[in-house]
């Protein structure tokens, strides 16, 4: 089945004129149609829409028009509904939004276009982009494909729900404290968050600025990084995004990593580790050492702090960001008597109560006489928590860590105790604070029921190639990743 | 060190967000849980430690001053709940 394959393999079938892309979009949207009342990845398609851009890519198949130019030529990417897709509906997991239609495409969104990709689908989300779990939707709760009644991870769920049913060939999604990478653990496919600046925020609909990346979520690592040679890039229109030339990726998994050292932090082996993510992740430890990795024990002493730090950071930009839904210029409107009621009444009515909660804690923390103690603290421990990560790095080419704590929990479990949710990212989060790149991988399961367990790698800043390649030869080497739920 | 405990209605007026009292009474308690945990970042010394706005050293980044096409006005008034002559429409602002 054509939706089953990876990015790489159904590419040498449309290249080889085995199969259309025609054919493989229609079987995606069979598994959507198949699988996704019970599943709920996705917020809406455009079916119409997606089979006019594969009889479009099949145009110029038969031209001869893949190959290195557009390698992702008639294959279906799926998007989160944070990215902006020109006249497709933006919604981020909200109700504030209304009726929005993007008038312009994200770079990501330019970029998987002019790479041929058959983009479609507006996939469920945590309401912009806050939570672990994507229960705080407007749009209804995704489940996870391994058991219904089990959370998919947050806040990119859909994305990562979407590829692990095959509903898809691969997904973009957004991490601001994880919201890739612990998706991707939870539902058992590939999450990469790429180091910060690498990948354009231009029609992303930013949460936390100097925390958000873009990335892909794909079935094995080889199509990672594929997806991340083709969005990577400095972008003008991004004044952060870092003016880096973009490596070959593919280029970079050549399978060996003898020599290469993995550190193991002290601090990530706590309490609350669940047993059997504890026994995956170690057995993926014994099992980089028979590949020729040496395991170094590390120490990021700062790692206690690191969520007090994000919640701080990362809720005072989100309050910045997003005072633009007002109800002014988009979105749906309460009005009022006067521009402040209406702002007010707008706002009440439009955002959740996980967004509120952030708003409110967000605000706090910079306002007059609260700053120097929170905000301004939260962004010196910011510089400890990276100095950690820079130190280690300098004796080790990459971390390996469980990348959350438990496998999925059940939907409705955490939703009553916010920190009980935010202390779940514990893995996480640091990685965006530090602004370096990470990778899950799956690395096992869990017995009854049976469920999927993440390995996470962290890498140096722009050290992608690596992370990839220790991720990629972990994964030949195991085969976790060809393992589907039953859905 | 308890946190002070967080003027909810204050913090919504300044972020423009209308509350129910019910909504106040539970943000409250769950901000005041939040707070207290975050009181640990005051066991750091960080005394002589920069703080960092954003984790990528760049600085400056503009570009050359010269116009370019932009949103066309018709995209930019697309979405707009309330528009009118090119325009959207707001409540009155001043008396």
């Amino acid at each position: 089945m054509l939706n089953q394959l990876t990015i790489s393999e159904l590419a040498a079938k449309l290249a080889g004129r085995e199969v259309s892309a025609r054919e493989a979009t229609q079987s995606c949207l069979d598994q959507i149609q198949r699988v996704d009342g019970k599943i709920h990845a996705f917020i809406s398609y455009d079916a119409t829409d997606a089979l006019a851009q594969a009889d479009a890519a099949d145009k110029l198949l038969s031209q001869g028009g893949s190959g290195a130019s557009r390698p992702l030529l008639g294959v279906p990417i799926a998007i989160k509904d944070v990215l902006a897709v020109k006249n497709q509906p933006l919604n981020c997991g909200s109700k504030i939004l209304g009726n929005f239609i993007s008038p312009y495409d994200a770079t990501v969104i330019e970029k998987l276009k002019a790479a041929g990709a058959i983009v479609f689908g507006r996939l469920n989300m945590d309401e912009f982009a806050m939570g672990s779990s994507t229960e705080n939707s407007a749009f209804g709760i995704t489940h996870n494909p391994w058991d219904a009644e089990r959370i998919p991870g947050g806040s990119s769920g859909g994305s990562a729900a979407a590829v692990a049913a095959d509903e898809c060939l691969a997904a973009l999604g957004s991490d601001t404290g994880g919201s890739i990478r612990q998706p991707a653990a939870l539902c058992g496919c590939v999450g990469l968050k790429p180091t910060y600046g690498r990948v354009s925020r231009y029609g992303l609909v930013a949460f936390a600025s100097s925390l958000d990346q873009i990335g892909p979520f794909t079935k094995d690592v080889r199509d990672a990084a594929a997806m991340l040679g083709i969005i990577a890039g400095h972008d003008p229109r991004d004044s952060t995004s870092v003016p880096q030339p973009v490596p070959d990726y593919s280029a970079a998994l050549t399978g060996d990593i003898k020599g290469l050292k993995l550190g193991l932090p002290k601090e990530y082996m706590i309490g609350g580790l669940d047993a059997e993510v504890k026994a995956a992740v170690d057995a993926a430890v014994k099992q980089f050492e028979k590949l020729g990795a040496e395991i170094v024990e590390i120490s990021l002493p700062h790692t206690d702090y690191a969520i007090a730090t994000y919640y701080i950071v990362a809720t005072a930009e989100a309050s910045a960001n997003l005072a633009r839904f007002d109800g002014i210029r988009y979105g749906a409107r309460v009005d009022g008597n006067d521009p402040i009621e209406l702002y007010s009444k707008t706002r009440g009515a439009g955002f959740g109560a996980e967004v509120k909660r952030r708003i409110i804690l967000g605000t706090y923390v910079l306002s007059s006489g609260y700053y120097d103690a929170y905000y301004l603290r939260a962004q010196k421990v910011r510089t400890l928590i990276r100095g950690d990560f820079l130190k280690a790095f300098e004796k080790v080419d990459a971390i390996v860590t469980p990348t959350s704590p438990t496998a999925a929990f059940k939907i409705g479990e955490k939703s009553d105790d916010p920190l009980q949710m935010y202390l779940s990212d514990i893995f996480t989060i640091s990685c965006n604070l530090a602004g370096i790149c990470g990778v899950s991988v799956p690395c096992g399961f869990t017995q009854n029921p049976k469920l999927p367990v993440g390995l996470q790698l962290l890498g140096k800043p722009f050290g992608e190639e690596t992370l990839l390649k220790i991720a990629h030869t972990y994964e030949m080497n195991t085969l976790w990743h060809k393992q589907k739920p039953a859905v | 060190m308890a946190a002070p405990n967080i003027d909810i209605k204050y913090v919504a007026h300044l972020a423009r967000l209308s509350l129910t009292p019910e909504e106040e009474k539970k943000l409250g308690d769950q901000l005041d849980g939040i707070l207290g945990y975050i009181e640990k970042l005051k066991e750091l010394d960080v005394t002589g430690v920069e703080p960092t706005a954003h984790a990528v050293p760049m600085v400056n980044v503009t570009r050359a001053d010269e116009i370019r096409p932009s949103l066309p006005h018709d995209d930019a008034l697309r979405n707009a709940p309330k528009q009118a002559n090119g325009l959207f429409i707001v409540p009155k602002i001043v008396e």
